[in-house]
């Protein structure tokens, strides 16, 4: 980012770009996933395995992910078995902290909530934020629908999909356009977010439920089995983890000024080029 | 150009403030694990809300998912007590449960009680279940054993009744006080359930100590804790606060929530 592009002469009108829907959805959202990923991890700590299938395997192997600590000639070392290839991992999984008095939690204190462990609490919190995130969820999806938001914004457009190789190119040389909408990869990785990763993590947390399973068993159907729906509920999560990076990284690229405005005010400064419309701030 | 780089400077600035609180994990976040602190108390409310919307959600008569007996790949874990220690207990286990008295009393019409060859040669149930720790894992296996509900209209519960506490044998935990011993509870729904049994036997044999000789009660649409083993009484109550610390159970106690259907 050089101090050029930020120069007044070289930007377009200041355009009211996110609406109050958005606006407070986004940051509701925001501390919600803040605090389902931390106590997330802490719950997952409680049994640091994840399986294929209906049940856990104890006396067979259906795990994908285990996250432990085992004792060697040089003492204990933390240990990740990922699709069955083992991983040293000790410093970050399964052993972390000061070792001269590691703790052997899968996830280290650092990232979860409460930072000692305790499951109890770990889930209150995780369903109070759950509550809050799917209300949320609901809410965005109605008034998205009703004020445009979706259909302007969200969900590409054969225009954008022909328009994608050339927005990747402009990514990968650190170009962004700053338009009246999103461009096609901003397009598709919201659309992936809001369509497929927010209902699935939501729909696998529920699977999660016995009480649920009787409801709707449906559930256990679609995502192959409980333990399944539970590891694809943690794949959810760091992909989200990863979504929670990108945008964090685009968000200093493309002028976090700029970009933190819009969504706290609703007032976004477009790009040079950007036709002039009714209701923009010059 | 200065106040560019004063912009700069404050987004770096509060960039490092923003990591910081997030790498100093968690300990800002602490004390949510007090049970007396009132931000706790207003989001175990969500777990209220869990309940009403599961109760008005999930018909009263609906079962949880059976399976097939090829699915039964290992045998079924054992967790929490596995080996009661208690006088009363190790007595019973001693003499293979010969002298062993279920008791249903409280807000009953008349006190109940059964031996263990009675609750054996009332109308049984078979189910193959999955059986889901608040941990995480699942498992599972055949429970057999006899209804509770036809046990409860036996006694005769009284309209007021609201709850069913279940009274265990096992010191869960040992403390300089004295053992805490394991109890539960459930409300009628759950103890009328057809699937909520009085189990004593698990893929096919005779249900084991380490996973609750001589009966264990099944919920299975709730989670494991909610399945109390060395089981010995069941008590017709209006309110859960005169026993333990008044939360329905041993793990409501320590702070895990009362339903546990989620």
């Amino acid at each position: 980012m050089s101090d050029a592009t930020e120069l007044p002469a070289s930007t377009g009108p200041l355009i009211y770009r996110q609406s109050v829907w958005t606006r407070v959805t986004h940051w509701v959202w925001a501390i919600c996933l803040f605090f389902l990923l931390l106590t997330g991890l802490q719950i997952f700590n409680a049994h640091p395995a994840l399986y294929i299938g209906q049940e856990s395997g104890f006396e067979y192997e259906n795990a994908v992910l285990e996250i432990g600590a085992i004792n060697t000639e040089a003492g204990p070392r933390g240990r990740t078995i990922l699709f069955g290839r083992s991983f040293d991992t000790t410093g970050v999984l399964g052993m972390s902290g000061d070792m001269a008095r590691p703790s052997f939690t899968a996830f280290p204190g650092a990232v979860t909530i409460p930072s000692y462990r305790d499951l109890a609490t770990g889930r209150v919190v995780h369903f109070f934020f759950g509550w809050i995130f799917v209300g949320t969820m609901l809410l965005w999806f109605v008034a998205s629908f009703i004020n445009g938001h979706i259909r302007r914004d969200i969900v590409p457009k054969p225009a954008d999909l022909a328009g994608l190789p050339r927005d990747m190119a402009e990514h990968a040389r650190l170009r962004f356009k700053r338009g009246r909408s999103y461009g096609p990869l901003q397009k598709l990785s919201y659309f992936t977010v809001f369509f497929i990763l927010f209902p699935l993590i939501v729909a696998t947390g529920l699977t999660m439920s016995p009480g649920l399973d009787t409801a709707w068993p449906f559930l256990l159907d679609i995502f192959g089995g409980r333990q399944t729906a539970r590891t694809i509920h943690f794949s959810v999560m760091v992909l989200l983890v990863a979504f929670f990076v990108v945008h964090i990284v685009m968000l200093l690229l493309a002028g976090p000024i700029n970009e933190l405005r819009s969504m706290v005010t609703g007032w976004y400064r477009t790009g040079p080029g950007t036709p002039d419309a009714e209701g923009d701030r010059p | 150009m200065s106040r560019l780089i004063t912009r700069r400077n404050f987004l770096r600035g509060s960039a490092l403030a923003g990591s910081g609180l997030v790498l100093a994990g968690c300990d800002q976040f602490d004390f949510l694990g007090r049970s007396d602190n009132p931000v706790r108390g207003v989001m175990e409310q969500a777990n209220v809300l869990t309940y009403r919307a599961q109760r008005a959600l999930i018909g009263d008569q609906a079962l949880a998912r059976e399976y097939s007996a090829s699915e039964i790949r290992q045998g079924m874990k054992p967790n929490g007590s596995v080996e009661p220690s208690t006088p009363e207990y190790m007595f019973l286990k001693m003499q293979d449960f010969a002298p062993y008295r279920l008791t249903v009393k409280g807000m009953v019409e008349r006190e109940v009680s059964f031996s263990l060859d009675e609750l054996r040669n009332m109308p049984a149930r078979s189910q193959i279940t999955r059986h889901d720790c608040v941990e995480g894992w699942s498992c599972i296996a055949k429970w057999t054993g006899t209804q509770l509900g036809p046990i409860l209209d036996m006694a005769g519960v009284k309209p007021q009744a609201r709850f069913c506490v279940y009274h265990c044998f096992d010191n869960i935990q040992r403390t300089l006080a004295g053992d805490i011993l394991y109890y539960e509870s459930s409300d009628l729904v759950d103890a009328y359930h057809p699937q909520t049994i009085l189990s004593y036997g698990l893929n096919d044999q005779v249900l084991p100590v380490a996973n609750g000789a001589p009966i264990r009660l099944r919920i299975e649409r709730a989670l494991g804790y909610k399945q109390p083993k060395y089981l010995h009484t069941i008590e017709l109550v209006d309110d859960l606060k005169p026993f333990g610390q008044g939360k329905g159970g041993y793990w409501p106690d320590n702070g895990y929530d009362w339903y546990g259907g989620i």
